[in-house]
């Protein structure tokens, strides 16, 4: 997997961020998980403790301070307070991105002592029924219990819905339960069309006017509330014409390791065909970091074809994102079609005009949206 | 917002401050964020320490870079680090 004497090596900064997905065993079944459709299959090969000790050291040492530890549901490991205890000690900042799902006082109050700097607790509709159903569990009054443990243990009430076109119209109720619980900041990100969520686009994508909509009392309550609540609003990369600086460039900042040790460029290369991404079990983080063909591939520019190789934006934007671009056009080096300079930017519009559908009702859409679970994981596991 | 330099100061919440071996440098820290900080604003947010105010690390610098007219500096980027809300009075 080396590339000996790589043009680039003296130019790679360094990571400064990495993201363990220490399992991807999940509680919820969301319809618009970004994790990989054959997730299933890292079940029985996930890393031991040691194991990711020793790779978030590695990281450490070469410069990483920030750490998410995400998954699935990171709660699902029963090691999830000594990792974050370890990697604070370590010096980094760290993150736990969680459903709330299994997070008692006992575990907070661990985590708490362990130096755990933030919380982020996801929600997925703020209607217990439509929580219910988008993550197809019962699971909403367990979420407010937990919004009221994180209060209490002092750390600030970071909220991640994910909206879409099934809860975008439930903007203000959203945001009601927001300002009730007091959170101090509330992202409200459209779902991006990756993995479980590319499966249900279909059934996931807003139309220009739920998101105007939705904009717009997301505005009002920002004028209202101010600095005490701050609001992020994202809509689909779909409806805008340039692509997203995505991940700020590939290998340049951004490690993510999946839970079998599988290192990554994004949370989503994994798919990506042609490229053997290296494995914290065989490789340290150093010479995966600098010297793997897999992070190298797409840093620089020299990889990338027209109409980004002579576009003045090509290092504001990087050409957008690689997986994308794969997913949309077959090939992983094209620009993302996102871009209105795009040969392929019909695919991106031709979805949106299809999003512009009146809204149909739950009992049409039920049928067809694809949930996250372990069975249907198994599914793509053995396409 | 102008601030009282006879308050003590800390850092906000969420904030942390360490050394960075591969950056040579003091960093800010914060949710999904990082400020690598200059070696003066280093000096000075070093001596934040939740009883000193404005006034207290001046007169501390100052002992430390006898010589050095440092108060304006400290003062403006004091009020530079507090409107960012990297720090906050007692």
């Amino acid at each position: 997997m080396t590339k000996a004497g790589s043009p680039l090596s003296d130019t790679i900064k360094p990571p400064l961020w990495v993201n363990a997905e220490i399992t991807y065993k999940c509680p919820l079944h969301c319809v618009f998980c970004y994790n990989p459709l054959n997730y299933a299959s890292t079940f029985e090969k996930e890393l031991s403790t040691a194991q990711w000790l020793k790779a978030l050291r590695e990281a450490r040492e070469l410069g990483a301070v920030q750490l998410g530890i995400s998954g699935g549901e990171p709660l699902m490991r029963d090691d999830c307070e000594e990792i974050v205890a370890e990697a604070s000690k370590m010096g980094y900042y760290v993150n736990l991105l969680t459903s709330g799902i299994g997070l008692t006082e006992e575990r907070i109050a661990a985590f708490k002592a362990g130096g755990l700097d933030q919380i982020q607790l996801s929600f997925q509709d703020s209607t217990k029924e439509m929580n219910d159903f988008l993550s197809s569990t019962r699971t909403f009054d367990l979420k407010r219990k937990v919004a009221r443990l994180i209060k209490q243990y002092d750390y600030p009430m970071v909220l991640n819905v994910v909206l879409h076109r099934l809860n975008i119209d439930h903007i203000e109720q959203i945001l009601q339960m927001a300002e009730e619980m007091e959170a101090d900041h509330v992202e409200l990100a459209n779902s991006q069309y990756y993995a479980w969520a590319l499966k249900n686009r279909e059934q996931l994508m807003p139309s220009r006017e739920q998101l105007e909509h939705a904009e717009a009392v997301c505005n009002q309550f920002r004028e209202r509330l101010g600095n005490k609540m701050k609001l992020y609003f994202v809509v689909p990369d779909y409806y805008q014409d340039r692509p997203k600086a995505c991940m700020n460039g590939w290998g340049t900042v951004f490690l993510n390791i999946a839970p079998d040790g599988l290192a990554l460029p994004c949370h989503e290369a994994r798919m990506l065909p042609g490229l053997e991404f290296p494995n914290l079990r065989d490789h340290d983080v150093r010479t995966i970091w600098y010297e793997s063909e897999a992070f190298n591939a797409y840093r620089g520019d020299s990889w990338m074809k027209e109409p980004c190789r002579s576009c003045d934006e090509k290092h504001k934007d990087f050409g957008g994102c690689r997986c994308q671009a794969y997913m949309l056009t077959g090939d992983a080096r094209n620009a993302d079609p996102v871009c209105s300079k795009s040969p392929h930017h019909s695919i991106v519009t031709d979805q949106v005009a299809l999003a512009q559908r009146a809204q149909s009702t739950d009992e049409e859409v039920r049928p067809v949206i694809i949930f996250r679970d372990d069975k249907n994981s198994r599914a793509f596991v053995d396409e | 917002m102008s601030l009282d330099t006879s308050q003590p100061l800390k850092l906000a919440r969420q904030y942390k401050l360490q050394w960075e071996k591969v950056q040579d440098a003091w960093v800010l820290l914060y949710p999904e964020g990082m400020v690598k900080l200059t070696g003066s604003a280093g000096e000075i947010l070093t001596r934040i320490d939740g009883e000193r105010s404005a006034q207290d690390v001046i007169a501390n610098l100052q002992a430390a870079f006898p010589g050095a007219d440092l108060q304006q500096d400290v003062i403006d980027f004091l009020e530079h680090a507090h409107d960012k809300g990297w720090i906050t009075p007692v």
